[in-house]
């Protein structure tokens, strides 16, 4: 049978149905707003007996433990279906990343199993992220040499 | 030189037996299935590939007790899945002492076993065994992410299904006397057609689908127009895992040549989870899903006489992971197997 790629491309994009991109939005807002709400609870919550700066990284010790927890029991992925965007931006998305990766290659061995592939998919972030970061560092570097 | 290859002698399929997953008992076909898993799907193994393993070795211990046959007696068995180096199979019919054949076809791989089963219980061989399975758990891995990870799915994503099925093919009558299929018509292989990979350009792992439809197309076009036959004259056109997006487009592209299947046709991804009730997107997926769904459902509508006469249409999608990664397209293939309840019997 003969058949045109890309017009078939075409049709078939055009008939499949579409992820809800209005209520994956609304979700995301509102799962993503009340990890954030959360966040804040504890931050408030920390700063009672800590101090500003180390208030904050506890608080995203905090959810990295919370969300890894979650992943390990089985119940982050079950969320995520629902909360999209709304648990993968926070830093819980991260840490769904490594753990589920870790969970999945531990059969393989602690070297070459979840030492290999814990970062398979967290690998690029991290990648990019200290990148990126050690770029912002030279530019403003510079900046501030200039100004 | 035509496409469809005629049997020469009848061969029956003997026996047939399914393990399935806990999704897979839950859908529609669930009080089907011969043997289902633990609650977590791992039947007692310590790792997803070990579970597919136990699962095809489980089906085919199964199908020969159906038959009343030993593994001896088996003089080839034809088995893939969907893991690297088939895996599933490999290990898991290790301990058959039987000649072994190992296949690859993506989901078309339960229509491919049989194929080549029928083909050689034909002229070489008396009796042979056609296994083919898929775990969820262990696709997700192969192709997709871990299983924990939280992410979201396409609307048009389908469903690995949790499943192994094995056949056990003869062209001995008298085997049909001593197995458990005694009772009732039995089904027989008359007729198959190879399946041809055609490349359509879809390149998103997420509608497998519209990737196999139009090789499911192709192959049943290149039949009706040999055979001069018509859809109407079958009970049922089973085609394996096209899911709710694949089937809507065979339905199309053979409409627009003039050929209308809607009437008869039934898909395994279709049928083997409720679509509303099962959150499974489009639908099922998997060398398991083909495999299950005739062996359990429509072989036994074959033996009670509810069905005389179909084709079944194993549809796969022939996708590399690396080579999606590198901008590649996924081509589909279809491989027919005409299934007719014998005659004499």
């Amino acid at each position: 049978m003969q058949i045109d790629k890309k017009a078939y491309q075409k049709y078939a994009d055009a008939r499949a149905k579409k992820s809800p991109c209005a209520k994956n939005c609304v979700c995301a807002f509102l799962y993503g707003g009340l990890i954030c709400t959360i966040a804040q609870g504890l931050k408030d919550l920390y700063l009672t007996f800590l101090k500003e700066k180390e208030a904050g990284a506890l608080v995203s010790v905090t959810l990295i433990f919370i969300a890894a927890l979650l992943t390990g029991i089985g119940i982050f992925d079950r969320i995520a279906k629902h909360a999209g965007a709304g648990t993968l931006v926070p830093i819980t998305g991260f840490s769904n990343a490594v753990t589920s990766s870790a969970l999945d290659a531990k059969g393989e061995g602690f070297i070459l199993g979840v030492g290999a592939k814990i970062f398979t998919i967290a690998g690029p972030v991290i990648l990019y992220g200290v990148t990126a970061g050690a770029v912002y560092g030279v530019v403003y570097y510079i900046i501030q040499l200039v100004l | 030189m035509g496409s469809i290859i005629r049997i020469p002698k009848p061969v029956y399929i003997l026996s047939a037996a399914t393990v399935a997953g806990q999704h897979e008992k839950n859908g529609p076909l669930g009080e089907y299935f011969d043997i289902i898993g633990d609650k977590d799907d791992t039947f007692g193994c310590d790792t997803w590939e070990k579970t597919e393993s136990e699962m095809q070795r489980l089906a085919l211990s199964r199908a020969l007790n159906y038959a009343a046959l030993r593994d001896t007696d088996l003089e080839a068995i034809l088995a893939g899945d969907l893991l690297n180096q088939c895996a599933g199979s490999c290990y898991g019919l290790v301990s058959f002492d039987a000649p072994f054949l190992g296949l690859f076809g993506a989901c078309s791989t339960a229509a491919e076993a049989l194929l080549l089963s029928a083909l050689l219980c034909s002229a070489h061989i008396n009796r042979c065994a056609a296994v083919s399975s898929s775990h969820n758990a262990s696709a997700e891995r192969q192709f997709r992410y871990p299983l924990e990870y939280g992410g979201q799915r396409a609307p048009t994503a389908q469903w690995t299904v949790t499943g192994a099925g094995a056949f056990i093919l003869t062209s001995i009558q008298d085997d049909l006397i001593k197995s458990s299929y005694s009772k009732g018509a039995v089904p027989t292989i008359s007729e198959v057609l190879i399946g041809k990979s055609l490349d359509a350009g879809i390149k998103d792992a997420n509608n497998m689908g519209a990737a196999m439809a139009p090789a499911a197309a192709d192959t049943l076009l290149r039949y009706f127009k040999e055979s001069s036959l018509l859809p109407s004259d079958f009970d049922m056109i089973l085609t394996g895992d096209l899911g709710f997006e694949g089937s809507n487009i065979l339905c199309d592209l053979t409409a627009a040549k003039g050929l209308d299947i809607s009437s008869v046709h039934c898909d395994g991804g279709l049928i083997i989870y409720d679509r509303t009730g099962q959150d499974k997107h489009a639908g099922g997926s998997g060398c398991g899903c083909s495999a299950v769904v005739l062996a359990a459902q429509v072989l036994r509508a074959i033996r009670t006489g509810q069905i005389t006469n179909m084709l079944f249409v194993g549809t796969g999608a022939l996708m590399n992971p690396t080579v999606i990664q590198q901008g590649g397209t996924i081509p589909g293939i279809a491989h027919l197997v005409r299934i007719t309840s014998d005659p004499t019997s």
